[in-house]
Formats: structure tokens, sequence, C-alpha cells
């Protein structure tokens, strides 16, 4: 066990015990704020992997856009400020189906790498990355520009109240 | 470094996120559950560029490519949560009918800037 293992476990505990928390409590706002520590977690074991621009990309799209919206959602739909009963139907389908995928998918990848080892690669910086984008992925590069202007403009339209009767 | 551990990670993260999905009635709390989803992939994709050989970091790029799809997904999805309630004054995901029930049409009337 090396400092990286040692901090994979670490960051991993972090990371889970904030999603288990995201799943389980019964207060919405928090839910969103644990998420918070969820994502941050996650990031910091992208770090450990090598992959800064990921990692930052993780903090600055995940934490500081996703959730960010999803606490504005949580504000604008009326959410329960405070404990609320009522936030989850029957645990036991979430349970059995959760619990099966989560155990399904760690032993077929326990399986497939047992203990090995690996040395890192070199680390993904942005002038990597970039290469790497510019160079192979360009069209799905330039389709996902494509989707994130449908994705605004159908938000847009989407959230606009209607102007009233005879009006498309 | 033992790519296991962030196997197990992202393993779990996946088994936590799909019982979110299927335990909460909030779709917002669903939404949060889907991107719990989301980020296991994500690190399957980070962690296999440690392990496979093929294009250097195509697994880090796929990553960011998701990333992108997750916010476009959780805008739209927002948008149209948002919507839902401003028309049943309710989101939870289990007692919405159809689109009959309410009367039909679109967004029905909207009159000042709160809904009450």
């Amino acid at each position: 066990m090396s400092v990286s293992d040692v901090l994979l476990v670490a960051l991993g505990a972090v990371t889970l015990g904030a999603a288990g928390v995201v799943v389980t409590t019964r207060q919405v706002v928090r839910a969103g704020l644990w998420l918070v520590v969820a994502l941050g977690g996650l990031a910091g074991v992208y770090l450990v992997l090598t992959a800064e621009l990921v990692a930052w990309v993780q903090v600055l799209l995940y934490v500081g856009a996703v959730v960010v919206l999803l606490l504005f959602a949580t504000m604008l739909t009326r959410a329960p400020i405070g404990p609320a009963g009522d936030l989850d139907r029957a645990r036991w389908p979430g349970l059995l189906v959760g619990g099966g995928a989560g155990v399904g998918l760690a032993a077929l990848l326990v399986d497939a790498y047992r203990w090995r080892r690996v040395t890192p690669p070199p680390a993904g910086t942005a002038g990597r990355l970039g290469a790497e984008v510019f160079r192979h992925w360009v069209l799905p590069f330039e389709v996902l520009s494509v989707l994130l202007l449908a994705a605004l403009v159908a938000a847009i339209v989407l959230s606009r109240r209607s102007s009233g009767p005879g009006d498309g | 470094m033992h790519p296991v551990i962030p196997y197990l990670i992202a393993a779990a993260l996946f088994g936590a996120g799909v019982y979110g999905v299927l335990a909460r009635r909030n779709a917002v709390l669903v939404l949060m559950a889907v991107e719990l989803m989301l980020n296991a992939v994500n690190l399957v994709f980070v962690t296999a560029d440690t392990t496979v050989v093929g294009l250097p970091r195509s697994g880090q790029v796929f990553a960011l490519f998701v990333i992108a799809l997750a916010a476009a997904e959780i805008g739209v999805g927002l948008a149209l949560i948002l919507r839902l309630f401003r028309q049943r004054r309710a989101i939870t995901t289990d007692d919405l009918g159809t689109a009959a029930d309410s009367g039909g049409g679109d967004g029905g009337r909207d009159s000042g800037a709160v809904p009450r």
C-alpha cells in the first residue's frame, strides 16, 4: 500500500459516505450539500489518478454548476426545508436492485483486476488533453457543442412562462 | 497504485445511485442520484486510463464529454421539473397521472411571478 493507495481509500471513504447521505437523508437541501462533498471527493480521487484537467473541470462544472442548478430547482419547487418524512417510497426494491448492481459490478471489476499494480501514466494536463481532443476527438467535440446549444435553447423554452391564450 | 480501489469505489457509487433513483420520490433527489451514477461511470473511465493501453488519455477525454453531457442533461431536466411544478404544484414521482388528468393543453395560466 503506497501513499496513493491510502489517499484513494481515504477519499473513497469520503465520497461513499457523502453519497450514502445524499440518497438517504430526509432533508432535501442537505442532500444537495452532501452531493458537493461527494463530487469534491471524486475530484480528489481524479487528482490521485493523475487526471488533473478532469479533476478541475469536475469541480468547476459539477460542483460549481450542476449542484447550484439542483439547489436552485430545490428552492424553486418549494422543497420542504427541514426534515420531511415522505421523501422515500418503499426501500427494499431500491436496496435489492442497487445492492445487486453494486455487488455485481464490484465482483466483475475485482475479478478482472485483482490486486494488480500499475504505474500512473503521464499526468493528464490541459495541454496533453487538448492535444488528444483536437487530434482524435474533434467530431465528438463539435457535436457536443451543438448538443449544448440545443440543451440551452430547450431549457430556456421549457422554463419560459406561457404568454397567455392565443399565443404559440 | 492498485486500480481495484477506485473501481470498487465506482461500483459502490453506482449502486448508491441506483438505490437513490428507485427509492426517492422527489424528482430533484432522483436527479441527484443520477448524477452519482454518472460520476461512477466517469471514475471507471478515468481509472481505465491507467490500465488499458489504447489512445493515451482517451478515458479522461471521455470523462470530459460525460461531464458536459451531464451538465446539459441537468439543465433540460430541471427545466422540465420546473414546468411540471408550475402545472401540478408537486414534483413527487408518484401521483402525477397523465396529461389528460390535469385538463390537458399547455402550462395553464401563470399569473404573477411566484407560483402560489
